[in-house]
């Protein structure tokens, strides 16, 4: 096999649980976004424009979807003789079976995936984020600062600051410190959980980190501290671009609706770095004798014969005639019939509002509705 | 599974869709603002479980080897199933001599080492959806020689026009080919869709070879009609023909309306296309859109009305779109007045701001054209 410059391991494996019953049977990365997408679209697709031709997700939680959705590497153009996107989900071995333990123990367990392909580096993402990013600016930048690791950060506000991690760094980029969620940031530099490692010095770290007691076997808590301890060399890679961690309700809701009102910032029309997903065959969208469209975002195979305002609507939504659809998230092929009114919610896939009911709020936090109504 | 080689044939000498047909062929063309007309027929073959298909290219191949690929988004298996782009492999000294009979001598051998038994054979320019295993069914129960496909009408005057006609008897035998000269209201329209053994398939190829070497698979059908078991197969579903800029124009137009459409699209018949990965569509607070079709990828501020809106178009402010169709990548800029226009790819309509024709009359503005 040819070797490979530089593979990248996807973390898909968290729940995230905030996002109540939109994540019950599946994983985050799984999760709907603007109008066609999966939230780890965007990592596949940045790998793909990035000309990484390897990837490997690992997966934990609620796994069987994910892992279907990713293994159609074709989609992301992965499909070539060289390339592919591999699921690893924690597996049986001989010494038993076990979960992953943290972040940087699901590389451990998987050391055997990426000695195959001999990686000169190995770029450690995490499939939870919304944004679009050129890992091969990161890596040329780590081979410039002939750095051991080097850390894609992202300038937020010092009131924000501590909910990060920190990372303070001299003005040439070397990080000397990091601070998990510190309570008095000394730099606004919020660490994007995306790293690119020199593949034989992480590979040892992780064996050293097995044997150190009390462990968690994550790379912000254990990893990166043990390579700042030992004064390898770890740098800086400045990320500027809309960048979002969609975790909760709010701000799935308010990602989407940055679609509409700030369309240059994340610019999914943009056909030199396209994001890739699955299509779905069905016809285009249909906008019917009655339909009222203003401020919209909608994919094919909708049919709309009703109102819809600031909202996003996925593949294959009906909006009946008379029913007004208002600040709202539609996730695929959700049905709202006649009269109803649908104002400030999320709707999960396939939900049925029925003719003339009301749900949402005219203000305040935005309702996930996940049932027929 | 059925038993059956899937072969897209030429599209009839007299199908001209003016203008957008001197840049692709026939089967390329765009339609319903996301598909290519040879969509449909490469969906009912897959749908219908042909996994070994033949399409035939005269002219330009370039746009339809690009569309179809491998065939993956169809369904084609990479393995065991195979789709093959055809074209004439010999040079034609006059264009009347290049017909399907010609393609089909040229490439024998490929028919000939098939090993399916029956042969499903169809032009890419009609539009609708069958089932062949049901053709195929009726085909086998019959014991018929040919199974031709075919659609009762109440507007033979009006579309269809040059289509062949069927004349069946009560036991839908047919009896009779003949063209439709826009006489009559009520006519039995032939797709020009047959189902054979590919035996006779290939009999009937050298039998018009050697009748006239200008004699089509369609002639030499009409001449031995009355000698052969001949069967109609009904489509109930909706039919159409895109022989003329007028047909695609209407045929695009009257798909608007979702009541229409639905007898096309049907949830469990899926028609595949390739992918262009662009995002969903953008409608801002000052557009309007009803009555019409929208495919992804666009930027609509303006007001669209019974209208059929490609990939990637924009609609700028103030822009007013009615009965008209804007194929891929074009922009109408602000302003503009379209009315029973035909925008092909990639073009900008930016400078001139009316661009308005009475029903009679369909205007056409050419690929990669400023206006």
């Amino acid at each position: 096999m040819r070797k490979h410059n530089m593979i990248a391991m996807i973390l898909a494996g968290g729940r995230g649980s905030r996002l109540l019953d939109l994540t019950n049977k599946v994983a985050k990365p799984a999760v709907y976004f603007g109008g066609k997408y999966r939230i780890i679209d965007f990592p596949l697709s940045n790998c793909a424009n990035s000309n990484i031709q390897v990837i490997g997700v690992l997966t934990q939680y609620e796994s069987v979807l994910l892992n279907s959705y990713v293994a159609q590497d074709q989609r992301w153009g992965l499909d070539a003789k060289d390339s592919g996107i591999y699921v690893l989900p924690p597996r049986e071995k001989s010494e038993g079976f076990g979960l992953y333990r943290g972040t940087a123990d699901a590389i451990t367990q998987n050391i055997d995936f990426v000695d195959q392909y001999e990686p000169e580096y190995v770029l450690i993402l995490s499939g939870d984020h919304i944004y679009k990013m050129d890992y091969d600016a990161m890596l040329d930048d780590h081979k410039k600062n002939k750095a051991d690791v080097t850390i894609a950060v992202l300038e937020v506000s010092l009131k924000d600051a501590s909910r990060f991690g920190i990372m303070n760094a001299r003005e040439d980029g070397r990080i000397y410190e990091f601070e998990e969620k510190p309570k008095q940031p000394k730099s606004n530099l919020a660490s994007m959980g995306i790293y690119i490692f020199n593949w034989p010095l992480l590979k040892q770290a992780l064996i050293d980190d097995l044997t150190v007691e009390n462990s968690n076997h994550d790379f912000g808590k254990d990893i990166i501290p043990g390579f700042l301890a030992s004064n390898k060399r770890l740098f800086t890679h400045q990320f500027k671009g809309y960048w979002k961690d969609v975790g909760t309700i709010d701000s799935l809701w308010e990602a989407n609706m940055d679609l509409i009102y700030h369309r240059d910032e994340l610019n999914l029309a943009d056909p030199d770095w396209k994001i890739y997903t699955e299509d779905i065959t069905v016809p285009p969208q249909f906008m019917g004798p009655n339909a009222s469209i203003e401020n919209a975002y909608i994919n094919q195979g909708c049919v709309v014969d009703g109102t819809v305002i600031n909202s996003v609507l996925f593949t294959g939504v009906r909006v009946d005639k008379g029913a007004v659809v208002k600040d709202s998230v539609l996730m695929p092929f959700t049905h709202v019939k006649s009269n109803a009114y649908v104002q400030r919610v999320i709707i999960a896939d396939d939900v049925v509002i029925s003719e003339g009911s009301r749900v949402g709020n005219v203000e305040g936090e935005i309702d996930l509705i996940s049932r027929n109504v | 599974m059925i038993n059956v080689l899937g072969i897209v044939n030429y599209d009839d000498a007299s199908v001209s869709v003016a203008g957008l047909d001197s840049y692709r062929p026939v089967p390329s063309l765009s339609f319903l603002a996301r598909y290519r007309l040879i969509d449909f027929a490469l969906s009912n073959m897959t749908n219908s479980g042909i996994k070994r298909i033949q399409v035939y290219v005269k002219h330009k191949p370039r746009s339809i080897i690009e569309h179809l690929g491998s065939g993956r988004q169809y369904n084609i298996n990479s393995k065991h199933g195979k789709l093959r782009i055809l074209t004439g492999e010999d040079s034609i000294q006059s264009e009347a001599y290049n017909h399907d009979v010609t393609a089909f001598i040229q490439n024998m051998r490929f028919i000939e080492d098939a090993t399916q038994e029956y042969v499903m054979i169809m032009p890419s320019h009609m539009i609708y959806t069958v089932d062949f295993s049901e053709v195929y069914k009726q085909h086998l129960e019959t014991k018929a020689d040919v199974t031709v496909l075919y659609k009762t009408v109440n507007n033979a005057h009006e579309s269809f026009m040059g289509v062949d006609t069927l004349k069946l008897d009560d036991k839908r035998h047919v009896l009779e080919i003949e063209k439709n000269r826009g006489k009559y209201k009520n006519r039995h329209i032939s797709l020009a869709a047959y189902m054979m053994s590919r035996e006779l398939f290939v009999h009937l190829i050298h039998l018009a070879d050697n009748l006239s070497s200008l004699y089509t698979l369609r002639d030499v059908l009409q001449e031995q009609a009355p000698l052969l078991n001949m069967m109609g197969y009904q489509i109930k579903g909706y039919v159409a023909c895109i022989n003329s800029l007028k047909e695609y124009f209407r045929v695009n137009l009257e798909l608007t309306d979702y009541d229409v459409a639905k007898e096309l699209f049907c949830p469990d018949w899926p028609i595949h296309t390739r992918t262009s990965d662009s995002c969903p569509t953008q409608y801002t607070a000052s557009a309007h859109v009803n009555c019409s079709i929208v495919a992804n990828g666009c930027y609509i501020e303006g007001t669209v009305v019974h209208s059929v809106i490609g990939r990637g178009v924009v609609i700028k402010k103030g822009a007013l779109v009615e009965n008209s169709i804007v194929l891929e990548g074009s922009v109408i800029g602000e302003n503009v007045h379209l009315k029973n226009v035909v925008v092909d790819k990639s073009a900008v309509v930016s400078k001139v701001k009316e661009l308005v024709s009475d029903d009679t009359k369909i205007l056409y503005v050419k690929r990669q054209d400023r206006v």
